[in-house]
């Protein structure tokens, strides 16, 4: 058995796609803040950035089947810190989300999302048969519930819609069967359609989530609310026309009407900036990546690699779908972010961490 | 072998295929919404963004001043601050409610309804909540200016008016352009505008009124402004020289005192207005700044209407001023002729009822020609005389005096007042015409009504030969109409003798009007408001107290100053209320025209003392006591004819 994969064997294409998508968030990121009172934030990035490639390339060296073999572990080890950040965890906007870790605060549900890929692949990767019993699926529900239950506890409504598309791309993978299928897409319609609606949406969610939904679906009626962030973003991106502003020329991103432009929105300064054209740039990056990680799961040794990769191909194309479409406001704000080129500390060693998984599997496809 | 997952190969291609079908897809309809908005609907958002970052904010342009003849200021502008409320964000706005109400004093409910009275103006657009703030409105506007972000403070120019209502009617006042104003000045005016709502502010308020500036910034998303693109300077508005004389005006307002009533004084060579009021008054300066709802109703609904300018609005029965037009019409057309005399025992009979002269239970005038009967103020004399003349041709001669139409003076809203005439009877009231009405109008009752404006246009042009000009207040005013309806010489020589006659002869009506050295004429007049049957029904009633008149003037032929007052409901005789101001008036003409030719007073001494500017009211060149009336009953009554 060869335990040391030689650099060729690495995915150097995907690691370009990676870091022109950190290029383009670090640019990104200092023509937000440079004449602000952010500014040098784009240097914090690269030291996020720099330490997520080291993090990507260490993980990518321990075999992911031992990692796959301590899921049960890690999983207790995630609903604890979960638990734990309820309890122990500072309040920040009305939400506890952040454990002081090492001298940083973490979001420990960035590190739950992992953990839950993890738990997911090594779950879908035991189930024998070609096709997934619906005992099966309802146990992979479980798996996925308590700690989308605790995450929702939080309350932090967008990592915790997260785990849903891990959890179905899993299961399709997993030989779900259509009828299934069907049934679980109508319950995923009907919860959507009664999150919109406000006499059952009461019982559902809190004040600031209903807010959310009603300024997205009436942004006239809310001046300055999330209503207000989403058009502002909407001009953004509008007024950049197909050639873009210009790098650093952005008056939404410039002046600050574009909410929190470095981070959640940071496409919408991206797309002001450097337009259509720009934005071809950025979603073609993505699909690019994304496609890798698809390649490299149908590349995979065996199925417990291959739900690991589309675990975090799910992950970042539900990150990449929900953040962009919030944009150019086909959806209400949720307050995800978008993979590596938002600013953000947790969210991008996530984004790395997972790669690094990506890669492991990559790394032993030859192997045995 | 037992199962492990670590060896488990079973890859389902086909549906990892399916998946990057997804991604593709999901990739496309992403860039669809970005083609939408950044090609489709590229221009719409475009210029939304110039909104957010571009504001347009007016730099105030300043009014005109006022000056009077000699250049000193009777109108100014102060400069002021008022707050601003940025209503952008409606719930910041209310969140913040309470505390604006506290730090500025204003009530929460005071501010709702102005939020709710401006709710259809664009959201951008902010409202004035406080026209007139205090160093304390300030100071709290500078100290909260992170915790509560929507105040803000506009410099403004707010005009200054002469304390107590001085002049206040002629000069009017302004106000915040109504939305009729807006609509009809072809976009030229925008809410918020300061412009003219009534007297020489309206008149000439395209003068008065200046070009705002504009002032486009480049703002953050918190309304800072973080650039500047482009100025336009405003132009300040042009000042104008009034033909008022400051001195003339103070003795004017002081004689008056508080009496409700008018004075106007005109130099009848040039048809300059030299002095106006009007009483009871406002104090402009109360609308200089946005007056209070409740304040203005007051204002309006105030049974003695202090907003009517009586100088060119009241219309009222010009008494025995009147019998002047008849007896020039009877020297003019010598019907009867010049030799006329008539025999009055207190009262005359016509068509079987008796009407009272003004003398009637106290003595009688016995046999008088014209000249005692103008001296002398006798009404049988002029009943009959009117009786003689006829209404068409009393009509003719007061119509071409300036009666029953307007004088085109340069002030909005001037009344015409009315000269009866058979075709006037004929069409408002669908009868004949009653020859026994002709004996009321001669004696300037009936249906006569006049302003004092014309009183003083009548007979100041009638002293100066028949050439009447049209009053104006502004000094340089070009084209000044002039109507000429030429007197002859021996009728002019015999009336201003006659109007000499009522101040300087004895059984004159205004002999206590005397002045040495000036010859001081004119003629008194004291009309009924309601007929001695009404009154002897209704008992003695302020509001049906007589009418005083005067129309005063020097010299006694043509001319250089004529002033008519009035005095409303005074109960005095129109030689007795009225006559003292007419004096004083000419009196102060006099004493300053003097002195100029004696070089002691010059234009350029006065320049330095400009009353609008400074706190204290300059005193008056003459000393007056409103009240002071001198008592004269045998003599310092009028003409009291019965009206029918």
């Amino acid at each position: 058995m060869k335990d040391a994969p030689g650099t060729r064997d690495y995915d150097w294409w995907l690691i370009a796609i990676l870091a022109a998508i950190c290029a383009l968030g670090v640019l990104e990121i200092y023509s937000a803040t440079h004449a602000s009172n952010l500014a040098g934030m784009h240097i914090k990035q690269i030291k996020w950035l720099l330490f997520g490639f080291a993090i990507m390339f260490g993980l990518s060296r321990v075999d992911y089947h031992l990692i796959l073999d301590q899921a049960l572990i890690l999983y207790v080890v995630c609903l604890t810190a979960l638990a734990a950040v309820l309890v122990l965890g500072g309040t920040r906007f009305g939400a506890k989300r952040w454990i002081h870790f090492l001298g940083q605060d973490f979001q420990v549900s960035e590190l739950a999302k992992l953990i839950i890929i993890i738990v997911l692949a090594r779950f879908f990767a035991e189930v024998r048969s070609d096709e997934l019993d619906l005992r099966d699926l309802l146990k992979a529900g479980m798996l996925v519930g308590v700690p989308l239950a605790l995450i929702l506890k939080q309350p932090d409504l967008g990592t915790a819609l997260v785990l849903v598309p891990m959890l179905a791309v899993g299961a399709f993978l997993a030989g779900l069967k259509w009828q299934h299928a069907g049934i679980f897409t109508l319950a995923g319609v009907l919860l959507v359609g009664a999150v919109f609606y406000p006499p059952v949406s009461k019982h559902l969610l809190k004040a600031y989530q209903r807010e959310r939904i009603t300024s997205f679906l009436h942004p006239e009626d809310d001046a300055k609310g999330s209503g207000y962030q989403l058009l502002q973003s909407k001009i953004a991106v509008g007024s950049g026309g197909f050639w873009g502003k210009g790098f650093g020329n952005g008056s939404q991103n410039q002046l600050g009407y574009i909410p929190v432009r470095y981070s959640d929105f940071i496409m919408s300064a991206w797309a002001e900036e450097q337009g259509f054209k720009g934005v071809l740039l950025a979603l073609g990056l993505y699909m690019a990546l994304l496609l890798r990680l698809v390649q490299n799961a149908q590349r995979a040794k065996d199925r417990a690699g291959m739900f690991l990769v589309m675990g975090v191909a799910a992950a970042l194309g539900f990150h990449v779908l929900v953040n962009v479409a919030m944009v150019i406001g086909a959806m209400p704000v949720t307050g995800i972010p978008l993979p590596l080129m938002s600013y953000g500390g947790s969210a991008t060693l996530f984004v790395f961490m997972a790669i690094g998984l990506v890669m492991n599997v990559r790394l032993r496809r030859f192997v045995n | 072998m037992s199962y492990s997952f670590h060896s488990d190969n079973r890859l389902p291609q086909t549906r990892l295929a399916v998946v990057s079908y997804i991604i593709v897809g999901m990739i496309g309809l992403l860039l669809l919404g970005f083609w939408k908005l950044q090609v489709i609907d590229s221009d719409k958002y475009g210029q939304m963004a110039e909104q957010n970052r571009v504001r347009s904010i007016p730099i105030i342009a300043p009014r005109g001043r006022m000056l009077d003849r000699d250049g000193r200021v009777m109108v100014d502008n102060r400069p002021s601050f008022s707050v601003l409320l940025l209503r952008d964000d409606p719930k910041l706005v209310e969140q913040y409610l309470p505390a604006i109400s506290d730090g500025l004093a204003i009530s929460v409910d005071d501010l709702h309804e102005q939020l709710q009275n401006t709710r259809n103006l664009p959201k951008f657009q902010p409202i004035v909540i406080k026209p007139e703030a205090s160093s304390a409105d300030l100071d709290f506007i500078e100290s909260h200016r992170s915790d509560i972000p929507v105040l803000e403070m506009l410099s403004v120019s707010r005009r200054r008016y002469m304390p107590n209502g001085f002049l206040a009617h002629a000069t009017g006042y302004v106000g915040e352009a109504s939305e009729q104003q807006i609509e009809a000045s072809n976009t030229k005016l925008r809410p918020g505008d300061v412009v003219g709502m009534d007297g020489l502010e309206r008149q000439y308020n395209d003068i008065l009124m200046g070009t705002d500036g504009m002032r486009r910034v480049i703002v953050n998303s918190v309304g800072k402004e973080v650039d500047h693109l482009s100025q336009q300077d405003p132009i300040p508005g042009k000042q104008i020289t009034l033909t008022i004389d400051y001195d003339l005006q103070t003795v004017a307002e002081q004689s008056l005192g508080q009496r409700p009533g008018a004075v106007v004084a005109l130099d009848p060579r040039t048809g300059e207005v030299l002095a106006m009021v009007s009483r009871p008054t406002p104090d402009p300066n109360d609308f200089a700044v946005r007056i209070p709802k409740e304040e203005w109703r007051k204002l309006n609904e105030d049974p003695l209407h202090p907003l009517l300018n009586r100088a060119i609005q009241a219309q009222l029965a010009p008494g025995s001023v009147f019998k002047i037009i008849t007896a020039t019409a009877m020297l003019e057309d010598k019907v009867p002729p010049e030799s006329y005399t008539a025999f009055c025992p207190g009262y005359g009979t016509f068509f079987g009822r008796q009407f009272k002269c003004w003398v009637y239970g106290k003595s009688s005038h016995g046999v008088v020609d014209l000249h005692k009967a103008i001296l002398a103020s006798c009404d049988v004399f002029f009943y009959n005389v009117g009786l003689k003349l006829g209404i068409d041709r009393l009509s003719f001669y007061a119509t071409k005096f300036g009666l029953g139409h307007k004088t085109g003076i340069d002030l909005p809203s001037e009344k015409a007042g009315l000269m009866p005439s058979r075709e006037w009877v004929e069409r408002v009231f669908h009868r004949k015409w009653y020859e026994g009405e002709v004996i009321s109008v001669a004696t300037g009752q009936g249906a006569v009504i006049t302003t004092p404006l014309q009183l003083a246009r009548t007979i100041g042009g009638i002293a100066s030969g028949g050439v009447f000009k049209q009053p104006h207040m502004l000094k340089d005013a070009q084209n000044i109409g002039e109507e000429r309806f030429p007197i002859s010489e021996s009728t002019e020589q015999k009336i201003t003798d006659a109007m000499y006659g009522v101040v300087n002869e004895p059984g004159g009506t205004g002999t206590q009007l005397k002045l040495t050295g000036i010859e001081m004429s004119g003629k008194s007049g004291t009309a009924q408001v309601i007929g001695y049957a009404t009154r002897e029904r209704l008992g003695k009633q302020k509001k049906f107290e007589d009418n005083a008149w005067f129309v005063g003037y020097a010299p006694k032929r043509n001319p250089e100053i004529v002033v008519a007052v009035l005095v409303q409901e005074s109960g005095q005789h129109g030689g007795t209320a009225s006559g003292p101001v007419a004096r004083d008036i000419v009196k102060a003409y006099y004493d300053k025209k003097n002195r100029k030719i004696q070089g002691t007073v010059t234009a350029a001494d006065q320049h330095g003392a400009n009353p609008a500017s400074g706190a204290a009211v300059v005193a008056p060149l003459v000393a007056v006591e409103p009240g002071e009336a001198p008592a004269a009953p045998a003599h310092s009554g009028d003409g009291k004819p019965e009206p029918q």
